[in-house]
């Protein structure tokens, strides 16, 4: 199972994101919160992490991005995607004061490019992203799922080649949530788009993931393979196909459950 | 706006209805010689004697209020411009915020006659001591604000790479705006007192004339004058209200973060 993700990715024309023996610890912490991790993106690739709740999930996007200097390991983006990355919040983290497309324009007016293409750009983004008929409005009064809209769209407006999202929707009603995985799913195909996505739901992980990366609880790399579906829509989270895969995750988690519990607190690794 | 004045009137009835108890109280006490009226005029005294005095009162209020608004509308922009520099270059702040601080501690009635012998009797004194008070106030004010800016904003601003202008321009400033304006609003408070305390020293205005009634034992001018002062407290907090809801209209974000 731990070489799954070398064969996975042998044949892949060029990596996008190479990661190599990759450590974070923080300073003063007892353990690393990542902890020798080495993965790849091929191009035309999505990946989703997915682990337990304070695995290092966050904090490796954080490091993608350029937000955290890792402790020692190599992270490598391709240059030609390097300088397009963009970032979506764990919350939409809107500018209070900034209307819903004064916020989208903000990433633009910060890099200098608030020109009127872009501009049309953004109010197409908008569009969209079905907000059009809010473009004056203050982000306190939006509801939560069109607050993560304009966080999309702020993420987006800067044309990126690459989106790291930080379990995006996971603060989302199911039915919104549900609605925004299409969506993404959309916007990547239309938008040529890669992303990383942080979450720590199976079904989640499984529908939007070409690849998923599982890290255990001690912030290393527990399995890694990728996941093949000639179509993705709801309905396919009722397919059998899906549903296995879905199942092994399931059992993966349970096992690094037992793992921690059975070893107990503060355990020493091999 | 009516609408809204109403339900604030309905909103504090309690208020009024005590108003008019204690000044019929008042009235009464007086009435029935309880107390001696050159120690305590009543309500309708003092009103008559303000009706009376209308000119002088009038010009003396006129005259504080024009201290007042000196005073108050330099140490807003003073002070803003200061916390600005002490937020842009930290060594500064460091070097010159002591002293503010130590200087702030000295009351303004000490100074007052140091500040008669370098500007003379009259206004400039008046001015100079309702911006000294008032401006405090403003400057800790808008240096807390600038420095407590969301570090979540913060970082996703560093996800663009800004430079230190559009950080100040389009986040830090932004954030303070609400700090400034409560910064503005407690220094109005002190800058009536700085121009009233200003003017027991250097003459002019609703202190002096105060301060001559009390000579003059005019226990109902006295009175008078402390109404006015008040008065003008009340109108400034008012204005400053209105004027900060004028010129961020559209913007309500700002005033409430």
């Amino acid at each position: 199972m731990e070489s799954s993700g070398q064969t996975n990715t042998q044949s892949a024309p060029a990596r996008v994101i190479e990661v190599q023996h990759l450590v974070k610890r923080f300073a003063g912490a007892e353990h690393a919160i990542i902890d020798d991790l080495s993965f790849a993106v091929p191009a035309d690739s999505c990946l989703s992490l997915l682990g337990p709740s304070g695995c290092g999930k966050t904090t490796l996007l954080r490091l993608l991005m350029g937000l955290e200097e890792p402790s020692s390991g190599v992270i490598h983006v391709a240059p030609a995607q390097a300088k397009h990355m963009s970032y979506v919040f764990q919350e939409p983290r809107l500018v209070p004061w900034r209307t819903c497309l004064e916020n989208v324009l903000l990433p633009l007016e910060l890099i200098h490019q608030n020109n009127q293409a872009s501009q049309a750009y953004a109010l197409d983004l908008l569009q969209q992203l079905g907000l059009d008929e809010r473009l004056q409005h203050f982000p306190g009064e939006l509801s939560g799922g069109m607050q993560m809209r304009v966080a999309l769209a702020r993420a987006l407006v800067t044309e990126p080649k690459i989106v790291l999202l930080d379990e995006p929707f996971a603060a989302l009603d199911e039915r919104t949530r549900f609605r925004m995985q299409d969506l993404l799913l959309e916007l990547k195909s239309r938008l040529q788009l890669q992303y990383v996505f942080v979450t720590h739901s199976i079904a989640e992980a499984v529908y939007l993931g070409d690849q998923i990366l599982l890290m255990d609880s001690t912030g290393r790399a527990r399995d890694w393979r990728g996941v093949d579906f000639s179509e993705r829509n709801q309905a396919l989270k009722l397919a059998p196909a899906f549903n296995s895969i879905v199942q092994t995750y399931s059992q993966l988690f349970s096992e690094m459950e037992r793992n921690s519990t059975a070893s107990g607190s503060g355990e020493s690794r091999p | 706006m009516t609408k809204r004045i109403k339900a604030w009137l309905v909103e504090k009835y309690p208020a009024w209805i005590f108003l008019a108890v204690l000044l019929l109280g008042w009235e009464y006490v007086v009435a029935q010689e309880w107390v001696a009226s050159y120690l305590l005029p009543s309500p309708t005294q003092i009103f008559q004697t303000t009706v009376e005095l209308w000119p002088e009162i009038y010009a003396a209020t006129l005259s504080t209020a024009n201290s007042i608004a000196w005073g108050l509308g330099w140490s807003a922009v003073s002070g803003v411009t200061l916390a600005l520099l002490f937020f842009a270059i930290p060594i500064v702040r460091r070097a010159v915020l002591p002293f503010c601080i130590f200087f702030q501690t000295v009351p303004i009635i000490s100074i007052a006659p140091l500040l008669v012998i370098w500007f003379g009797f009259g206004q400039p004194t008046v001015r100079a001591s309702a911006f000294i008070v008032s401006i405090f106030p403003i400057l800790a004010n808008t240096l807390t604000g600038l420095q407590e800016t969301d570090p979540h904003l913060k970082e996703l601003f560093r996800l663009y790479r800004p430079s230190p202008w559009q950080l100040i321009f389009k986040l830090q400033i932004p954030s303070a705006i609400p700090y400034i304006l409560t910064g503005i609003k407690i220094s109005a408070g002190l800058a009536v007192i700085g121009a009233i305390v200003g003017e027991f020293i250097a003459g002019g205005g609703l202190g002096s004339l105060i301060d001559a009634a009390r000579t003059q034992q005019r226990v109902d001018l006295v009175f008078s004058g402390v109404v006015m002062s008040s008065v003008l407290a009340l109108l400034l907090v008012f204005i400053i209200e209105v004027v900060s809801r004028v010129l961020l209209r559209g913007r309500p974000y700002l005033r409430k973060l």
